[in-house]
């Protein structure tokens, strides 16, 4: 009785102090706070969403279209393709009298593209993957797991080389080829994470309760394996760029005359001899920047997802 | 209160396959024995205490009633049905008679979930059709019955302490009303004053309710003062079955007045003078357990027959259950 008379009082304190159902902090938003704090994460995101707006507003700035070919600059880049304000060449002209800067627009919508869509398949396919091998267990986790040894086994490059020459080249092949590789490494991790959690008393209570294991997975496991799916994301990325890049610049990657970054810095590397530097400089700037940015970006991700590691 | 026998377990027994360093695939796996012949009778209103001491079975033996532990041979009868051989899906359905309750509160509650959304998760998986609204107040309702405030239906588990958490998880429980709940050993992780009150929190609900409990704990004075009988394990097998007042006041098993003189008495002069029976040696491996009475490497009583023959469990006197071949 006296129990139920002081809750009772202290329910009605309660009610006079704190507001109807305060929604409380969520891990989420705990992280949020902690990656807001992380200065250069925050910046690297800053410039990140200006490249990104960039290439989508670049456009309308432009003179010139990315496969417009300048014939008064072509065949002396290097005196009339300077950058400028006044030929409308504001990052100078290519080997050939395009727009270097349309160029590079068109550049860092594909490299960026390629690494999203790349990153999302590898979250989405690995994830589930990995989860279901983890959580299943036994023999079927066996087999899973041996299947992703074997993919991973043949070597990552060679296949899409392979693919991109005898499929021919073109952007969704390109997709294929990461997509289908790139998963590997995260259903692994993936499966190591869940391996842990399957062991957690909240995963028995909902088997106790009659959850299904499809629902267990999708409710349980997989919202807590956000975190570090996130930082392996954002890591993920720029590996993906990179991957695309190297095949660009092999001269197999997107097709003339659209561009990416490896493509861009291929040419630019080529006429390093003849005094058009800011062919290689531009483009590189902007890999290289994107990719720092990305790095801190996941680099703040796991700080904040994760602050037991610190 | 009418005692309709709602579960009868039958020799239940638990094996493990344990493979060691250096086993080759086809090496047959040893056998450890987790749960060694466990066979009890519940009644509609009462508490099972089981107590022993850690390793003995039983969490195993939990798992194995609600078939979460794959069990080598017995039954359970739940309401005349076998719940061991049921099919999966339909083993689904009892599952809403019959909860479990967790050792560690917070581990118990997924950290992603409002407690809302952790106490409502058995309604939904069972009634998926119900509306939110319906939900929300059930919720509520429940939360209100052990004691949380229902403001705090948003929050996450980790703003609670850890009392707090272990009712967000009777709450969930009891969400589906059901007739059995099984605690695995709810208190161990709280500090003694939380203990008293989940104890007495579970007991009012018990009676409310009408609810039937099988409580797990290695605290005998806890287990004492919630049960209505007391099954006493000893490396998975029961060594002693009675009346809860009967154990405490006449143990008959040897190993079971080691437990019960060992319990702490809050009262000085007595404690000072009472005579501890101290139980030597270490508890034998379970893969290899001792023939005959497991008991009787640690036993004073021990004789030739222990070695040799396996003590059965007897009616000693009406009602109390004892395995032993020299029970008081």
């Amino acid at each position: 009785m006296i129990v139920a008379n002081k809750n009772k009082i202290v329910k009605l304190a309660e009610n006079l102090t704190a507001d109807e159902q305060t929604s409380g902090r969520s891990l989420w938003a705990d992280a949020r706070t902690r990656f807001m704090g992380n200065k250069a994460a925050i910046t690297s995101l800053v410039i990140l969403v200006l490249i990104v707006l960039f290439s989508f507003v670049g456009p309308y700035f432009a003179v010139w279209t990315y496969e417009q070919i300048d014939w008064n600059t072509m065949g002396s880049a290097a005196t009339l393709g300077m950058p400028s304000i006044e030929t409308g060449h504001y990052f100078g002209t290519d080997d050939l009298g395009r727009d270097l800067y349309s160029r590079v627009i068109q550049g860092t919508q594909i490299s960026l593209m390629v690494g999203i869509v790349g990153a999302t398949i590898a979250v989405v396919v690995g994830t589930l993957y990995g989860a279901t091998s983890g959580y299943i267990g036994g023999r079927t986790d066996q087999i899973m797991m041996r299947i992703v040894d074997i993919l991973m086994a043949i070597p990552f490059m060679f296949v899409l080389i392979l693919l991109l020459v005898v499929f021919g080249r073109s952007i969704i092949m390109l997709f294929v080829g990461i997509g289908l590789l790139s998963w590997l490494d995260m259903s692994r991790i993936v499966r190591g994470q869940t391996l842990n959690l399957k062991n957690k008393e909240f995963i028995e209570a909902a088997q106790a309760t009659g959850v299904s294991d499809y629902k267990i997975i999708i409710r349980h496991i997989v919202p807590n394996l956000l975190g570090i799916v996130a930082v392996y994301a954002t890591l993920l990325v720029p590996g993906i760029i990179i991957a695309e890049s190297f095949i660009s610049f092999l001269g197999l990657g997107v097709q003339e005359p659209k561009t990416s970054w490896g493509a861009l810095i291929s040419e630019g590397a080529g006429t390093i001899n003849y005094d058009t530097e800011w062919q290689l400089l531009v483009p590189l700037s902007f890999f290289i920047v994107t990719l720092f940015c990305i790095y801190f970006i996941g680099d703040g991700l796991r700080d904040a997802l994760d602050p037991k590691e610190r | 209160m009418n005692h309709k026998t709602i579960m009868q377990v039958e020799n239940l027994k638990v094996h493990f396959d344990v493979s060691s360093e250096g086993d080759m695939p086809w090496t047959k796996r040893k056998k450890l024995q987790a749960v060694n012949g466990v066979s009890f009778e519940l009644k509609s209103g009462e508490t099972l205490g089981i107590v022993g001491e850690s390793g003995c079975g039983k969490s195993t033996l939990a798992r194995a009633i609600i078939s979460m532990v794959p069990s080598e041979t017995g039954r359970v009868l739940w309401f005349g049905k076998d719940l061991l051989a049921l099919q999966k899906t339909e083993m689904r359905k009892h599952r809403k008679e019959i909860q479990m309750i967790f050792q560690d509160p917070l581990a118990s509650l997924n950290p992603r979930m409002t407690i809302g959304e952790i106490i409502a998760e058995p309604l939904k998986t069972h009634y998926p059709k119900t509306s939110k609204a319906d939900i929300k107040a059930r919720v509520e309702d429940v939360m209100n019955k052990v004691g949380l405030l229902e403001n705090l239906i948003n929050r996450y588990p980790h703003e609670f302490s850890g009392g707090q958490c272990q009712r967000i998880g009777i709450a969930r429980a009891l969400i589906l009303k059901p007739k059995l709940i099984i605690c695995d050993e709810p208190v161990s992780a709280l500090d003694v004053s939380i203990q008293a009150q989940v104890i007495n929190l579970l007991m009012d609900l018990q009676k409310e309710m009408d609810l039937t409990l099988i409580f797990i704990a290695h605290d005998l004075s806890i287990v004492k003062h919630i049960s209505t009988k007391i099954m006493v394990l000893y490396m998975g097998n029961m060594v002693e079955l009675a009346k809860s007042e009967d154990i405490y006041n006449h143990p008959r098993h040897p190993y079971t007045q080691a437990l019960i003189s060992a319990v702490p008495i809050p009262d000085p002069k007595i404690e000072k003078n009472k005579d501890l029976i101290l139980i030597e040696g270490d508890l034998p491996s379970p893969i290899n357990p001792p023939s005959g009475c497991v008991f009787r490497t640690r036993c004073k009583k021990a004789q030739d027959i222990c070695s040799q023959e396996k003590p059965e469990l007897k009616e000693a006197v009406s009602s109390h259950e004892v395995a032993c071949h020299f029970h008081d």
